[in-house]
């Protein structure tokens, strides 16, 4: 019985994870490669989810919704880094933190103009409806196991391309040193504006797929955006591997901390103690989790090689 | 050096001058409720002062500045749950609350860099956050209603819109003060001189960390103290102060206005909270033209605010 | 920069003063009415504040623009969901623009923040949403009036329901923030069966997988559950997807209304929600609001909508039987207390505490023949029902 419970919590977990993993991946790239700071990449996965909703009342097709929904995503994406992001490779920080956040309380706004404040929603494939019965009246939807297997096939593509390819070889080289490969004639604006679509359309399908669960409202990537930041930072800036495991650890941690803790603290405290305890612990585990790691290893746990 | 302190104290004195005209200026012209609205810029620039203290100088990037706003207001506010309205008191007990936190979160982050740093501040910012919320016997989530404002030696002088006014600008005047004076001194160079570079000023035997630490708690302990004013402007305090959007802000207000010169923080706050005022008076989705602004704000006025008055070009 | 805009401000400032400066009593009547309307319009949340704000304006555009016989001129505002945004916002709304009247206010922080200044200034408060305890007990004042309900009752219709109904043990599930523990303790109020678990939820969650899990694994009876906007369009649609509505009743507060059923569609058909108005109330009134919304706005009117419509028609009962004269306050209070109009929920009267003495019902959510969502009663719990914190109330 309480197996069964921890196994759904664990399945629940690793399925916040490979979400989380999907918006972090764009995150750490861009950040690792181009030393760019986008605070616009949870208004990115937002955007993913929007254009579903329209895709998908135009075809009523979920799968057709997700092609759409990817180009548009990635159009979009291409779109911004011309406009805005392009012209901030060069400045530091805090000018990049102040623009991307400009992109956002325009996207977080424009949206709200477009599709309106209230909530939206569109439904996942008729094929991928139903669900695994688990316990006696419980069934854990397929549509949330398609939604990790998609993810964890994501992150496997990902690594392969990272590891087996040319262009994953450009990207592990700028993480790693920029300014090296610069020297040694790469195209580094055109392989900024590779990365840069594919973070996007990371991002975007995260959203897209994260639709027929959660709804669909503006600012919904804002509390997305900062878990990323805790899973890259986590991670380690600049790795896949370590964004890959802190986002699986992330979702675990605040998963299971959310389902357990409260009664953990029933086992020392009163109950309606617990009830106040409980609730707020679980709510900072992850950051407590972060700064932990920090603690030990300031850079995180798998730090780009290269870098400091 | 001496020229850019000089034009320092000429822009304070003529924006605090222009703040001290400002009660009666708004009461002869019939907007009284001007006192209301700069108080609280006045409080938000003290607090975006704290944040150049250590971001402009330090290049150490708090994204967890609002806990220590809000750690100072609930220390006003749990007092007077308690009975407690003596402001003697309790302004000092929410400095030093803010001060114990950032001396506690400040030991642990200051041993990471750049974005790390700025994550793992976002951290502790986010446990004060849930922390507060969770707090439910002063209000949790819904905040904590304070019926008055702090008494200053037993009599209720703050209640008047007017003196807590000049009671806000007192403290503004001070905190510039003591933070140029910090900043002027050999301790503010040793923190300039650990941002540009820290083994350098390691290797003449100064040890940065100590050093950081102690600018951070003292920039700490201002916001602290500008948590206090807010919970006495608003008589109500909530975690909300704590979120981290408000964190984002202060950044914002301080590089809005240009970092490291202390009177470009203030004038950030100034710009930063007028401008959303009169955006938002325009059309309710003034964030739509915000969010772009604010995009060619940085692309073209590198430097903010304060680089105006300096008269440079922008790429200079 | 700084004095660039103050100089702007000042300057704008005066014309609004030299338009509307120097009124005097008699002069009043020709003067507009000015209502701040203070609204939570961005984040999330924002369409709980839309719906009542076209609530209020429909039923000032029927009215031929005019409240109690005097022009009004509708001030809206966002407060951000920051209480101390709400403060600045509402001391401009009093000192620079002069309303009379306050309405609206979405969420009870700020009606917190915003209570004590609007209401020392002698300014009406017209509470469209928000019904925090405090206001309706010992921190009562003769200014506010609410068109909407106190927090609990809406908690306890579906408390009293659960214990009528039989239901041996229930799973509790609410937000972790204040509203949501009271929610909780309002349910707890008429229900005495078995509480097989309390679960707070971080504020804004979005994933209940865990929280379903949970509620499947303790087998109860029904859940009640209070999870407004965002939060319950998640919940409802994982509910559904788990297939858990075969086995528990769905029973909850603000979580399928008008404002989530566009989202949740299919998923909510069937389950419980408790109000005190449904689209197809039968009444008069009621028909011929939501046929103007409709035509107005395209789509249904939530009960956000419904509570801004009746605080409109409040203030045009109050403002017109004193002859559009607000000088004389309490005889303005007197002519609110009477709530003298036709309220879309039927039966109104006001309590001791301002707060309305109206019916509750349990409600499910149905779907209209041209593919509309919506919710209808499916049998009143509370007759004429009061809150308990109006005891409390000690009117000054």
């Amino acid at each position: 019985m309480t197996g069964t419970l921890f196994a759904v919590q664990v399945l629940n977990g690793l399925q916040l994870g490979v979400l989380l993993f999907l918006v972090a991946a764009g995150l750490t790239l861009v950040f690792g490669v181009m030393d760019f700071i986008n605070l616009a990449h949870g208004v990115q996965y937002m955007l993913g989810a929007y254009l579903a909703v329209t895709f998908y009342g135009l075809t009523g097709n979920f799968f057709a919704t997700v092609v759409l929904a990817l180009a548009a995503a990635l159009v979009l994406g291409l779109v911004l880094e011309m406009l805005v992001f392009r012209h901030f490779y060069d400045r530091d920080h805090l000018d990049q933190v102040l623009a991307t956040f400009g992109v956002i309380l325009f996207l977080n706004e424009g949206v709200r103009i477009v599709w309106g404040a209230a909530p939206l929603s569109y439904p996942g494939p008729d094929i991928l409806d139903g669900a695994i019965p688990i316990m006696e009246g419980f069934g854990y939807p397929i549509y949330r196991i398609a939604l990790i297997v998609a993810g964890l096939a994501c992150a496997l593509g990902l690594w392969l391309v990272v590891t087996r390819t040319r262009v994953g070889m450009l990207i592990r080289a700028g993480a790693a040193n920029p300014a090296m490969l610069s020297a040694l004639g790469v195209d580094v604006r055109r392989l900024f504006m590779i990365v840069f679509g594919f973070g996007a359309m990371l991002a975007g399908f995260a959203g897209v797929m994260a639709g027929p669960i959660f709804s669909v409202e503006p600012g919904m990537g804002d509390g997305v955006l900062i878990l990323a930041f805790v899973v890259i930072v986590i991670g380690g800036i600049g790795s896949i591997r370590g964004a890959f495991l802190a986002a699986l650890l992330v979702g675990l941690v605040d998963t299971l901390g959310r389902s357990f803790m409260t009664d953990i603290f029933k086992l020392f405290l009163e109950p309606s103690a617990a009830n106040q305890v409980g609730p707020a612990i679980a709510s900072m585990l992850i950051y407590v989790l972060m700064a932990g790691v920090l603690f030990f290893r300031p850079t995180g746990l798998f730090p780009a090689a290269g870098r400091s | 050096m001496s020229e850019n302190l000089t034009r320092g104290w000429v822009i304070a004195a003529v924006l605090l001058l222009a703040f001290a005209a400002l009660p009666p200026l708004a009461e002869a012209t019939g907007h009284s409720y001007l006192t209301v609205v700069a108080s609280r810029v006045m409080i938000y620039a003290i607090a975006a002062l704290s944040l150049d203290l250590i971001l402009g100088y330090g290049a150490m990037v708090s994204f967890g500045h609002a806990a220590f706003i809000g750690i100072g207001a609930y220390a006003v506010g749990i007092s007077a749950e308690h009975g407690l309205w003596e402001g003697t008191l309790t302004f000092p007990l929410a400095m030093a609350a803010a001060g114990l936190f950032a001396l506690v979160t400040g030991a642990i982050s200051l041993r990471t860099r750049g974005v790390y740093f700025i994550m793992i501040t976002l951290a502790f910012g986010q446990m004060a956050y849930y922390t507060a919320s969770s707090l439910s016997a002063y209000g949790g989530d819904d905040g904590l209603t304070i019926w008055g404002r702090s008494e200053l030696f037993a009599s209720p002088l703050l209640e008047n819109e007017w003196s807590f006014y000049f009671f806000v600008l007192a403290c503004l005047s001070l905190c510039w003060w003591f933070a140029s004076r910090v900043v002027g001194s050999r301790f503010g160079r040793v923190i300039a001189g650990v941002r540009e570079n820290r083994a350098r000023m390691a290797a003449i035997g100064f040890d940065p960390y100590r050093h950081q630490l102690v600018a951070y708690v003292i920039s700490g302990m201002i916001a602290g103290l500008a948590g206090a004013l807010l919970a006495n402007h608003s008589e109500f305090v909530s975690p909300a102060y704590m979120s981290w959007q408000r964190s984002g802000d202060l950044i914002i207000m301080v590089v809005l206005g240009g970092m490291g010169t202390l009177y470009g923080a203030v004038l950030g706050a100034v710009a930063y909270l007028a401008l959303e005022d009169v955006l938002a008076g325009f059309t309710e989705h003034w964030r739509v033209i915000f969010g772009p602004l604010l995009i060619l704000i940085v692309l073209y006025a590198r430097g903010g605010i304060a680089r105006a008055f300096r008269g440079e070009g922008r790429d200079g | 920069m700084r004095r660039g805009m103050m100089a702007a401000t000042v300057a704008a400032g005066m014309a609004v003063a030299g338009a509307f400066g120097a009124v005097s009593g008699a002069a009043q009547a020709a003067e507009p009415l000015k209502v701040g309307m203070l609204l939570t319009l961005s984040g999330p949340p924002a369409v709980l504040g839309k719906h009542i704000q076209e609530g209020f304006e429909l039923f000032v555009e029927q009215n031929g623009g005019k409240l109690g016989g005097r022009d009004v001129e509708l001030i809206v505002v966002d407060d951000e969901l920051k209480p101390d945004v709400a403060l600045t916002k509402v001391k401009e709304l009093l000192d620079r623009d002069k309303v009379d009247f306050v309405a609206g206010i979405v969420f009870s922080n700020i009606l917190q923040a915003v209570f004590r200044p609007v209401t020392e200034s002698e300014t009406f408060l017209i509470g469209a949403n928000a019904g925090t305890s405090t206001f309706a007990g010992r921190a009562c004042n003769k200014f506010f009036f609410s068109t909407s309900w106190q927090n609990d009752q809406i908690h306890e219709v579906m408390g009293k329901y659960a214990q009528e109904k039989g239901f041996k043990k229930v799973f509790l599930m609410a937000p972790n923030y204040q509203a949501g523990k009271d929610s909780i303790n309002g349910f707890k109020r008429y229900y005495e069966g078995e509480v097989v678990d309390e679960v707070y939820t971080k504020l804004g969650n979005l994933d209940f997988s865990a929280e379903l899990a949970k509620i499947a694994a303790s087998k109860p009876d029904a859940l009640f559950t209070f999870m407004p906007g965002g939060m319950g369009v998640n919940l409802v649609r994982q509910f559904n997807q788990a297939g858990l509505s075969d086995s528990v009743t769905f029973l909850s507060a603000f979580t399928v209304d008008g404002t989530t059923l566009p989202a949740t569609k299919d998923a909510a058909l069937g389950l419980f929600s408790s109000s005190q108005w449904t689209p197809d109330l039968d009444n008069a009134a009621n028909k011929q609001f939501v046929a103007a919304y409709e035509a107005k706005y395209g789509s249904l009117p939530s009960l956000y909508s419904s509570q801004g419509y009746d605080a409109a028609q409040l203030i045009d009962s109050g403002v017109a039987a004193v002859g559009g004269d607000l000088s004389d306050k309490d005889a303005v209070i007197a002519a609110l207390e009477k709530a003298d109009f036709a309220s879309v929920r039927g039966d109104f009267s006001y309590n001791n505490n301002h707060f309305p003495i109206q019916d509750f019902y349990l409600v499910k959510a149905v779907k209209r023949d041209d593919g509309a969502y919506h919710t209808t009663v499916v049998e009143k719990v509370f007759d004429d029902y009061g809150d308990v914190y109006a005891k409390d109330c000690r009117m000054n």
